[in-house]
C-alpha cells in the first residue's frame, strides 16, 4: 500500500486526485494540504510515500518545497503549465509531471512508473544544455560557457555572447556538466577549464573576468591544468 | 484598465461577435467524473464554492492594481476555465498570467469577458 499526501490550494484539483486515488487499490491517501508548510510537518511525522505536488503555491512553491526536504519522497507535480516540465528533470523525486486538468488513464500511467525509472535524468545531451527562461526553453552550447556563477536563488550562465540567469542552484548544474570541461573552483563558481587566460595566486583570470579559487579547490585545478613546469 | 468598466460589458453582444469563445460545457468533467453522477455533482459545487471567490480576489488584486497577485488569481483560475471546456479560454488566461507579470494588459478585456461567461453559465447549471 502506498501512503500518498496531495498538496494543492484549490479544493478542485485535490478532489479530483482524491478520487483517481480511490480507484486504485494499492494508494491511500493519508492527507490534504492547502500549502506545502503544513505539509512539511506532517511529512516529517509520517510515513509517506507518494505526494501530489501542485507547483504553483502561496507562500512556497512545489520546487522550493522538495528542495527544502531531506529525503523527499517519490513526487508527482501536478500544474496548469506544461513548460516548467524542464525543472522537474532536476530532481530525482519527481516520476511524473501531470498537466491539469489530468485525466484518469494519465493518472494511472503516471503512478505506475513508482519503482521503476522511466525519469529521464537530466536535460543534456552532448554538447547541449537546455534552460528554461521566462518559460522559455533555451539553447545553450556548452563550449561557449566560459563561467557559471551562484547568485541566491539563481545562477547566471555567462557565455561568449550573452548571459542567462536561471532559477536553479550551481550544485544541480555541477552535477550535469562534463568533467572534462568545467571545474567548480569556489563554492560560487564553475568555470570552463579551456577558457582561463591565467591563474595568480588564489584567482583565475578567465575571459575579462577575475574569480577566486578556494583553498579546497586549487589543488584540483591544478592537477586539471597541462603544466610545463 | 480598471476592471469595473469590464465587467460591465454586454457578454451575450461579445459572444455573438466572437466565435471563438464557446459556451462552456460539461463535456470535461463528465469525463474526468466517468459519469460518476456523485462525483460530477461534488465538482460541480466545488467550482461553483471556489469559483466566484477567485474572481472575487483575481478583481480586487486587480483593481488595486496588484498585479502579480492578480497573476497568481488567473493561474487558478485558468485550471477551471479549462475544465468548463473553454479552450481559447485557456489560452487567454494563459497570456493574461504572463502579462500581469510584466505588467501588460492586453488580454485583460477578454479575459474579464470570460470570467463573466463562466459567472452566467454557473447560474444556469
Amino acid at each position: 500500500m502506498l501512503k500518498c499526501i496531495i498538496i494543492d490550494d484549490e479544493d478542485m484539483a485535490r478532489a479530483i486526485i482524491e478520487n483517481y486515488c480511490s480507484k486504485l487499490e494499492h494508494l491511500l491517501v493519508i492527507g490534504q494540504f492547502t500549502n506545502a508548510l503544513e505539509a512539511i510537518q506532517f511529512i516529517n511525522n509520517n510515513d509517506v510515500h507518494l505526494i501530489f505536488l501542485d507547483i504553483h503555491m502561496p507562500e512556497l512553491n512545489g520546487f522550493d518545497f522538495i528542495d527544502s526536504l531531506n529525503n523527499p519522497p517519490n513526487t508527482i507535480l501536478t500544474t496548469s503549465d506544461a513548460n516548467l516540465a524542464l525543472n522537474a528533470f532536476e530532481y530525482k523525486s519527481i516520476i511524473d509531471y501531470l498537466v491539469k486538468p489530468i485525466k484518469l488513464p494519465r493518472f494511472i500511467k503516471a503512478v505506475t512508473k513508482i519503482g521503476h525509472t522511466n525519469k529521464p535524468t537530466h536535460s543534456i545531451s552532448n554538447n547541449e544544455m537546455y534552460v528554461n527562461i521566462n518559460r522559455r526553453l533555451i539553447k545553450i552550447h556548452l563550449p561557449d560557457i566560459y563561467l557559471i556563477e551562484a547568485k541566491g536563488d539563481y545562477i547566471n550562465i555567462k557565455t561568449e555572447t550573452k548571459n542567462h540567469i536561471v532559477h536553479t542552484t550551481l550544485k544541480k548544474i555541477e552535477d550535469k556538466l562534463p568533467n572534462s570541461l568545467f571545474l567548480k573552483i569556489h563554492r560560487s563558481f564553475i568555470i570552463n577549464l579551456k577558457k582561463i587566460v591565467d591563474i595568480e595566486d588564489n584567482s583565475v583570470l578567465i575571459k575579462k573576468d577575475v574569480v577566486p579559487v578556494s583553498r579546497s579547490n586549487r589543488p584540483e585545478l591544478m592537477n586539471r591544468l597541462n603544466l610545463l613546469n | 484598465m480598471g476592471a469595473n468598466f469590464i465587467i460591465s460589458l454586454n457578454v451575450s453582444i461579445f459572444i455573438s461577435n466572437n466565435n471563438s469563445y464557446m459556451k462552456p460545457n460539461l463535456n470535461y468533467l463528465d469525463e474526468i467524473s466517468n459519469n460518476d453522477p456523485v462525483f460530477k455533482e461534488k465538482l460541480i459545487a466545488i467550482i461553483k464554492r471556489e469559483f466566484p471567490k477567485e474572481k472575487k480576489e483575481f478583481s480586487s488584486n486587480y483593481d488595486k492594481k496588484k498585479y502579480h497577485l492578480a497573476a497568481q488569481n488567473v493561474h487558478k483560475l485558468k485550471h477551471k476555465i479549462n475544465i468548463l471546456g473553454l479552450r481559447e479560454g485557456f489560452k487567454t488566461a494563459v497570456n493574461f498570467e504572463k502579462e500581469l507579470n510584466i505588467n501588460k494588459f492586453d488580454s485583460g478585456h477578454d479575459f474579464i469577458v470570460i470570467l463573466n461567461l463562466i459567472d452566467n453559465y454557473l447560474k444556469e447549471i
